[in-house]
């Protein structure tokens, strides 16, 4: 008999069980609402109304507190994403596809936040909206990459499918996201359009960063919820026939 | 408070509408998002129940 | 496994040598999007050859992808697709198979006619080895790349518009090297730099594409 290194260990295989992810999503899930939403609140009181200004930006640095933590977000979220779908395709895991489904609207949903909020920091910056910036550049091919991942992820109607599908692109893109973050640096340089970044400070103060890092924290809590939240409603679309989901409490209501 | 009036804390020394409107595309979206999923969530529910009510 | 490439190989050009046109579609193609630059731009010959290496780059970069939707759908849909998955040979060879006579077909006519499309646009003599060079090891990385998509929409209904979503994003750091390289030589700057890039990119697309678009096809 062979022993594949690649056997899951039991708490692993416990994981990939619908009903136990179903019942431990359910416990963690107004945890995470609660944290998300403290630490948010903290974060953007703490940014908004008692970190000091900006030496050079004057005010508008404070739209860092929502545009990093955005940033951030999109590109872990479709690390993850392609995580969970290779998962999926090495241990056959229905449930990991799920999971890198329901990342993908609220990874898309971070990376408009980051382009947007980018986009306006811009104007008292740099005078304009948009400028050809190497970050804001990457992070709108980030987009289209969310865009390819959500309009295959719809156009198959068989959800296996779809899930690996969607896996397979979400890795492939993954691979490539290191590729065209160098390459449109590189032709920034070239064509040096901006002299300074938006976020590029040497040392900050701990009341200038302190608000950063709850926001940070607290979105990464926000993104937990709402993959717990998108992935109970698949397991509810998909295991409906099954006799646990039948006799589960939220189902018989007792 | 780093501002001295909530004048002052709307204003921002002229950033204010920068600032705030990101802020407020932050919440919105978010937002949006969580009340989706939220609504996704209490229909499957509903449907699941539904078909168990049905079969039984 | 050799002559399982080669002969799928065979089959795919005897199949494209019966319609030529499937071949000469991507090159007028080409042609016409680039003669729409000065129509749409202006004639003026200062202008256009500073755009010129960013004009053929992102011309071939759409007729690849506008030949890459039939890649695998012609024989998804006569079921010869299902058949080829079947032999006792790993999927990639079938992929690697496919998209060179898919280069062979799209790509290469490309890099043969770009002298005539640089001259059109103006691009300083001295360019066009450069320009030919590299598209030479840019064409065959789109086509891979591309080929990763086509397998991921074959069966899918309206795959063409599809296709082009999920590829171009991956397409955006050959294009800049492409060119950037095009660029520099016209300015009478070193390329190799730039050569070197798409090779590694080329290497890099030939790593990912055989297992991507392998695995792909087999769901």
């Amino acid at each position: 008999m062979t022993q594949s290194i690649w056997r899951m260990p039991r708490w692993f295989h416990q994981m990939g069980s619908p009903k136990w992810f179903y019942d431990f999503g359910g416990i963690l899930q107004p945890w995470f609402a609660v944290v998300a939403f403290v630490l948010l609140t903290w974060g953007v009181v703490w940014g908004l109304a008692y970190a000091p200004a900006d030496y050079q930006q004057g005010n508008s640095f404070r739209i860092m507190y929502v545009h990093v933590p955005a940033a951030i977000l999109s590109q872990s979220i479709f690390l993850g994403m392609a995580v969970a779908g290779a998962i999926g395709l090495i241990w056959k895991m229905k449930l990991a596809f799920m999971v890198a489904r329901s990342c993908i609207a609220i990874g898309a949903t971070f990376t408009i936040i980051a382009l947007l909020t980018g986009a306006i920091w811009g104007k008292p910056t740099w005078g304009a909206y948009w400028v050809w910036d190497a970050r804001l550049t990457s992070t709108l091919v980030l987009l289209f990459l969310y865009a390819g991942v959500m309009a295959l992820n719809q156009a198959i109607s068989e959800r296996q499918v779809a899930g690996k599908a969607t896996a397979i692109l979400a890795i492939v893109g993954t691979i490539n996201i290191p590729i065209i973050k160098y390459s449109v640096e590189w032709w920034n340089t070239l064509h040096q359009s901006s002299s300074f970044t938006l976020t590029s400070k040497p040392s900050m103060p701990a009341d200038m960063y302190l608000p950063l890092l709850l926001t940070v924290l607290g979105s990464y809590c926000l993104f937990a919820l709402v993959v717990l939240m998108r992935t109970r409603t698949q397991i509810l679309q998909t295991q409906s026939g099954t006799s646990w989901l039948a006799q589960h409490r939220d189902i018989t209501g007792a | 408070m780093y501002f001295e009036s909530l004048d002052a804390l709307l204003n921002m020394a002229g950033h204010g509408p920068y600032v705030w409107s990101c802020y407020g595309l932050f919440v919105a979206l978010l937002g949006i998002n969580i009340w989706h999923a939220r609504s996704q969530n209490l229909k499957a529910l509903k449907q699941a129940k539904a078909l168990v009510r049905r079969n039984q | 496994m050799i002559k399982f490439m080669l002969a799928i190989v065979r089959r795919d050009i005897l199949l494209v040598a019966r319609q030529p046109a499937e071949m000469i579609n991507p090159l007028v193609f080409f042609v016409l999007v680039v003669a729409l630059f000065p129509l749409g731009v202006s004639p003026e010959a200062s202008l256009l050859s500073e755009v010129a290496a960013g004009v053929i780059w992102v011309a071939a970069m759409l007729a690849t992808l506008l030949s890459l939707e039939l890649l695998f759908k012609l024989d998804h849909d006569d079921g010869s697709l299902e058949q080829l998955l079947l032999a006792p040979y790993p999927s990639w060879t079938l992929v690697l198979a496919k998209v060179f006579v898919h280069w062979l077909v799209s790509g290469l006519p490309l890099i043969l006619i770009s002298p005539l499309i640089a001259t059109m646009l103006f691009l300083p003599t001295h360019a066009v080895p450069a320009l030919m060079l590299s598209l030479l090891l840019g064409t065959p990385t789109l086509s891979l790349l591309g080929a990763i998509g086509a397998a991921l929409v074959t069966g899918v209904r309206g795959g063409g518009m599809l296709l082009t979503l999920l590829i171009l994003p991956l397409y955006v750091p050959v294009i800049i090297f492409g060119s950037s390289s095009v660029a520099a030589a016209a300015q009478g700057m070193a390329v190799d730099g730039y050569i070197a890039l798409l090779a590694a990119m080329f290497v890099f697309a030939l790593m990912i594409t055989p297992w991507a678009a392998g695995s792909a096809l087999k769901l």
